[in-house]
């Protein structure tokens, strides 16, 4: 088994799954060609995260990830909430494998983008946070670059690099 | 607790036969094949004996069949061994987009090294047309590398009439036949083949046993270089174990074959039959019936194939995917790839082997286990709502 009890708790039994159907905000992240994608929807009160809900496409890691996520941001503040990283989520799951820290470890990224969209909402103008995991990985090589919406290719340097190897 | 291994193509148990033919190299007749005393009599004989049965699951000569550690050395020896060997004659080299890493890396390698590499595309079932390999033929082509099956997909490619192509131009053509070796029937006269790779640890013999033929006057230089074992083709001590088991795995291939191939395939199409009625938009990948006996390649739309494999594995389910996540190097698989299957239904592959443990009594529960998780991964799949919303 390639992953650790904590990361198989969260898989075998997610938290919050789901989809807010009045939800706040919603952020999405990742797409299919990436192997992982996630869709978080926020209710907020008070300025507090009062709801978390998500949906995955993903490995074990994305499913826990995002598990993690849910529990890590539910009732904390948005300001809080915008302080958790991917690396916090990664952390608090006891390690993810190398080769998952890329790809799978999201969460905090759709997170923000759900929080960030509520915030647009409410006419609130936030400051630019700096994702940690980049949008999408390419499945050629390591690079990140922005998910295409539906499509195959690999990451805009990708040919390059493949073709070098 | 339920155990049921579908990942055969990952490793096979060796058959009782063919350990006990096993033992007596490990301890009493542990001599040295090449020793002139008489320790190295018996393992001499043995090895003598285990090419006899190799080369008869063939229709080969003994004295074709080279002893390899694994299929990958033994795709190396010819691919790097046939490059080396015909420098002189061309540089052009021929395969297709499917072949196993062990063939496509060490293309690779001699690409770099200058030679020139043509990778015929393969269609939706992952089959080769002959006509487009009899048009990527150049006057400088020195050999031709097709598999004889895939070990993903189980797609079986029509190698007599590719071979034919080859023949018509004098051009050595070697399959890597790993997949295939013990389910179907694999002459090399029927095939039309000069070298052919295959290993044990497929059909129920041990692993680190693999065997490399090579037609009587085919041009080959070692990979492995050293002392003059295999007349010279393949350096080092003799592994007699597994060399012993290998033979008696060929042996026992050629009995059964038949008997085995026919009720693995009928256990698979049960097996077919049961998840395509119980899991709604699942996708068959592969040739519809020219495959393996004991493969089946299914997509399941809307989830990832880790996430699948990780639940089944809970439920006492043992399987394989092609999905990105799957792959430590997180690539998806460069098979479904080639076949054009969408990225995402690539993510959502899962691979069946079945072998000499599968019952009829498994496809019931493996097809309500695998409804019952496809659903819970379909629950939290945003692609699935998306689906179900008409978006």
């Amino acid at each position: 088994m390639p992953y650790n009890e904590i990361i198989m708790d969260h898989f075998s039994n997610p938290r919050n799954v789901g989809e807010i159907p009045d939800a706040d905000g919603v952020g999405e992240v990742g797409n299919p060609v990436c192997g992982d994608m996630m869709k978080f929807t926020i209710k907020v009160k008070d300025d507090r995260l009062e709801d978390v809900k998500f949906l995955t496409f993903g490995c074990g890691a994305a499913i826990a990830v995002s598990s993690m996520v849910s529990e890590l941001a539910k009732g904390k503040t948005l300001d809080e909430a915008m302080q958790i990283t991917n690396k916090d989520v990664a952390a608090a799951l006891g390690g993810l494998p190398g080769n998952k820290m890329h790809c799978s470890n999201l969460g905090a990224d759709a997170l923000h983008k759900a929080i960030e969209d509520y915030r647009k909402r409410q006419a609130v103008p936030v400051a630019k946070t700096e994702e940690s995991g980049g949008g999408c990985c390419c499945s050629f090589c390591d690079d990140d670059f922005d998910c295409p919406v539906s499509s195959a290719s690999p990451g805009p340097t990708c040919e390059a690099k493949v073709q070098e190897k | 607790m339920v155990k049921i291994n579908l990942d055969y193509g990952a490793a096979t148990p060796v058959d009782p036969a063919v350990l006990q033919a096993m033992y007596p190299y490990f301890t009493e007749h542990y001599g040295n094949p090449h020793s002139l005393h008489d320790l190295g009599e018996q393992p001499r004989q043995a090895v003598a004996a285990a090419r006899e049965k190799v080369a008869a699951l063939l229709g080969a000569k003994a004295e074709e069949i080279i002893f390899t550690s694994c299929a990958s050395e033994a795709n190396n020896t010819a691919l790097k061994g046939l490059a080396a060997a015909s420098k002189s004659k061309g540089k052009h080299i021929i395969t297709c987009a499917i072949e196993h890493h062990s063939v496509l890396n060490p293309l690779r390698t001699l690409e770099k090294a200058g030679f020139k590499l043509t990778i015929l595309p393969v269609d939706r079932y992952g089959l080769v047309d002959p006509e487009q390999l009899r048009q990527a033929i150049t006057g400088e082509t020195i050999f031709i590398s097709i598999q004889a099956a895939n070990p993903e997909i189980g797609t079986l490619q029509p190698l007599p009439l590719l071979t034919a192509v080859a023949q018509e131009k004098g051009i050595p053509f070697h399959t890597d036949a790993t997949s295939a070796a013990g389910f179907i029937p694999l002459k090399v006269e029927e095939l039309g083949v000069d070298l052919l790779t295959l290993a044990g640890d497929q059909f129920y013999g041990p692993k680190g046993s693999g065997a490399l033929y090579v037609r009587r006057g085919t041009r080959l230089l070692p990979l492995l270089e050293g002392g003059i074992q295999e007349k010279g083709r393949r350096a080092g001590t003799e592994n007699v174990p597994a060399i012993v088991g290998l033979g008696e795995a060929a042996v026992l291939a050629r009995e059964k074959m038949a008997a085995r191939s026919s009720s693995l395939a009928a256990l698979r199409d049960a097996l077919k039959e049961k998840i395509f009625a119980a899991v709604p938009h699942l996708h068959l990948n592969g040739h519809p019936h020219l495959r393996l006996p004991h493969n089946l390649h299914v997509s399941v739309e809307f989830v990832e194939g880790e996430a699948l494999l990780l639940r089944l594995n809970m439920a006492g389910i043992y399987v394989s995917s092609g999905s990105t996540c799957t792959s430590q190097a997180l690539k998806s698989s460069h098979v479904l790839q080639a076949i054009g299957l969408a990225p995402e239904l690539a993510q959502g592959s899962l691979l069946f082997t079945l072998g000499p443990e599968s019952k009829a009594e498994d496809a019931p529960y493996v097809a309500e286990q695998l409804s019952r998780i496809t659903a819970l991964l379909r629950q939290m799949s945003p692609l699935y709502h998306k689906y179900s919303k008409g978006g």
